[in-house]
């Protein structure tokens, strides 16, 4: 599945996107992202699988437009260091 | 002290299927406590046997104790007949008598499927506090999800200010908004707070109830789109929660979408969280876990 | 030269009148709905307290969200614009300004000039405005004016969940239920609210030294919130509220830094 977190709000919408079919759950993303926005769990969306996948934290959830804020400054944006890491392509940004 | 008439307070409900007996079956319960409602579903070998739908009260362990008490009323069932509970929603770990808490979006999917069907590919739940879109398969597994409970714009609390501000009845919002001449501009989708003091402003222009609820309603429809939209609309559409039973919301948004959205008059829309509850209660049953 | 500065806000209309640099008028009215007629009332009041009639002013510069419906003016700028101005007008040592009006909240930087360097707006959402203080005084049953200092007297941390102003009223409405006490809640509100001040300023970051101005200002409780979260004390300008039509004003007057 694709599980969206985040949240949208008056300034505008801001997701991270996983999805659970392509991620194995190698916790590449998690070392890579400076701020702990990302753990590897059971798929709570999934109570029936044992399968671990990535998932953005619940207490980031709700602040990641300011938390991932250093990693998109507005010019020269280099690759977001989550989704570099990735080598299933399993993870993308709203915004 | 004058009785503040509560002009928000939707219609609690209970019900029991008068077709079914429980004796000898497993039975299984899903109880759904969420920021505004709590409901609690009651299944016998699967099949809907009983549900109570009420406010949640400011205690969680309390509001879920209320809400199995007042499904299993009058039917001779006991808490120690219920042989596995399943607790979702935003006080799903205070549910003192259950056994699994289990995400709201992966039960919305559960009793979604059941109560429209198989066919059904997109569920939007508009509860008090939250709003989400959900894709699931034929079997109700969720494909692909996206909720927003951090703005209160497109959410229950949202309609249950402005029918305060209006003073109407929630439960006569939808019709209301509906008996107009011409669907007029909406107010601001983005911010509850911002939209009221514009509707505050349309008031003293002299715009008549029914209107800025119209104005109201739509800004809604088209705000819920947008969050829609993110994950796309595949048919079949329904939707699930206490919005659902707007109809001035849910007839502007099926215009804004498109398609038909599905309905049903067997079921209380409000109960499809506690229903895949006890869905999953069953499923875990019988896959032997405890 | 005499200039006026007309700031129609959100919720206030703030008028200020120049003299060589000197404030001679001032006023502020509420908006309300009809805001072109708060505005001449506005605009009156400070003429009345200048001592002077509309004839004698040489140049209006108006800004704010409903510029464009002052009685009258030959230009327009921008709100932050006018902030930084004003700000540093008030202090030279100001690098970075933070606005916290009715309905919007802004981070700015500057430069020695009061030149805006860069900046960030959260509109569109009461949580990180004053709606929001003056929604939670209501939801803890206290006037606007004592929240700040019921505030300091609080006696513990207590973090609060919801995120959005509609939501935080029915989770505060349940801790006075739950007898939570009103000293700790005040509290509550005004960290919430200055961290979300707080995340908005260091996307773009912060330079000493940081003015806070706008309405909210007055209120110590979020000032002493802000501080702690900046990790720094927030220079607060006499009558914070003026500063945008302050630094209208002095826009119209030409001025450009230094004295």
């Amino acid at each position: 599945m694709i599980a969206n977190y985040g949240y949208k709000d008056g300034s505008g919408d801001y997701f991270i996107a996983i999805d659970t079919d392509k991620c194995n759950g190698c916790k590449d993303c998690v070392n890579a992202c400076p701020y702990e926005v990302l753990a590897v769990g059971p798929d709570e969306n999934d109570p029936l699988s044992d399968e671990e996948v990535a998932f953005v934290t619940e207490s980031e959830r709700k602040k990641i437009k300011y938390t991932c804020a250093p990693c998109k400054p507005k010019t020269n944006r280099p690759p977001l260091p989550c989704i570099a890491a990735c080598k299933l392509n399993a993870i993308s940004h709203s915004w | 002290m004058t009785e503040k008439v509560e002009l928000w307070r939707w219609t609690e409900s209970r019900w029991t299927n008068p077709n079914l007996d429980w004796k000898g079956k497993l039975i299984t319960s899903g109880v759904d406590v969420g920021s505004v409602s709590s409901q609690a579903v009651i299944l016998a070998d699967g099949e809907l046997y009983a549900y109570s739908n009420m406010r949640t009260g400011s205690d969680s362990p309390d509001s879920a104790m209320k809400a199995i008490n007042w499904a299993m009323e009058d039917t001779g069932l006991k808490l120690g007949d219920i042989t596995y509970t399943v607790g979702t929603g935003y006080g799903r770990v205070n549910v003192p008598f259950s056994q699994r808490a289990i995400t709201e979006i992966a039960c919305h999917a559960r009793g979604g499927n059941f109560m429209y069907g198989p066919s059904v590919r997109t569920i939007l739940d508009m509860g008090g506090q939250d709003c989400k879109a959900i894709h699931c398969d034929e079997r109700g597994k969720v494909t692909n999800f996206l909720m927003n409970d951090k703005c209160a714009a497109g959410t229950g609390r949202g309609m249950e200010v402005f029918a305060d501000l209006l003073g109407v009845s929630i439960n006569d919002v939808g019709d209301l908004s509906l008996d107009i001449d011409e669907e007029p501009q909406p107010v601001s989708s983005t911010c509850v707070v911002y939209a009221k003091t514009e509707a505050t402003g349309l008031l003293r222009e002299g715009w008549p109830k029914n209107k800025v609820l119209a104005a109201y309603c739509s800004a809604m429809a088209h705000r819920i789109m947008t969050l829609l939209e993110r994950i796309g609309i595949e048919e079949d559409f329904a939707i699930t929660g206490g919005i659902a039973k707007n109809k001035g919301v849910v007839t502007r948004l099926e215009k804004e979408v498109g398609i038909p959205i599905m309905k049903t008059s067997e079921y209380d829309t409000q109960i499809a969280g506690a229903l895949g509850a006890a869905l999953f209660a069953k499923a875990l049953v019988e896959k032997g876990k405890k | 030269m005499i200039t006026m500065g007309i700031d129609l806000g959100a919720k206030n209309i703030k008028v200020v009148i120049l003299k060589d640099n000197k404030i001679i008028g001032k006023s502020i009215v509420l908006a309300g709905f009809e805001v072109e007629k708060s505005a001449q009332q506005a605009v009156d009041k400070a003429l009345k307290e200048a001592g002077i009639t509309k004839d004698k002013i040489e140049k209006t510069v108006s800004t704010g969200a409903g510029d464009k419906l002052a009685p009258f003016y030959d230009e327009t700028k921008s709100i932050v614009g006018c902030d930084s101005l004003g700000a540093v007008f008030l202090h030279p040592a100001t690098r970075s300004v933070i606005d916290v009006g009715a309905e919007e909240g802004r981070g700015m930087r500057c430069d020695e000039t009061g030149k805006i360097i860069d900046f960030e707006v959260n509109e569109k959402c009461a949580a990180g405005a004053g709606a929001f203080t003056e929604a939670m005084s209501r939801a803890l049953e206290v006037k606007i004016e004592e929240i700040g200092p019921l505030s300091l007297k609080a006696t513990e941390d207590i973090p609060m969940n919801a995120q959005c102003t509609v939501f935080a009223e029915s989770e505060v409405v349940t801790m006075v239920h739950n007898k939570v006490s009103k000293a700790n809640m005040a509290k509550a509100v005004h960290d919430a609210m200055a961290s979300r001040i707080t995340s908005m300023v260091r996307k773009i970051g912060f330079d000493k030294d940081v003015v806070l101005v706008g309405g909210v200002a007055n209120n110590v409780g979020f000032v002493y919130s802000l501080n702690k979260d900046l990790e720094l004390e927030v220079v607060v300008p006499k009558d914070p509220e003026f500063v945008g039509a302050l630094g209208a004003a002095l826009a119209a007057a030409g001025w450009k830094g230094g004295k």
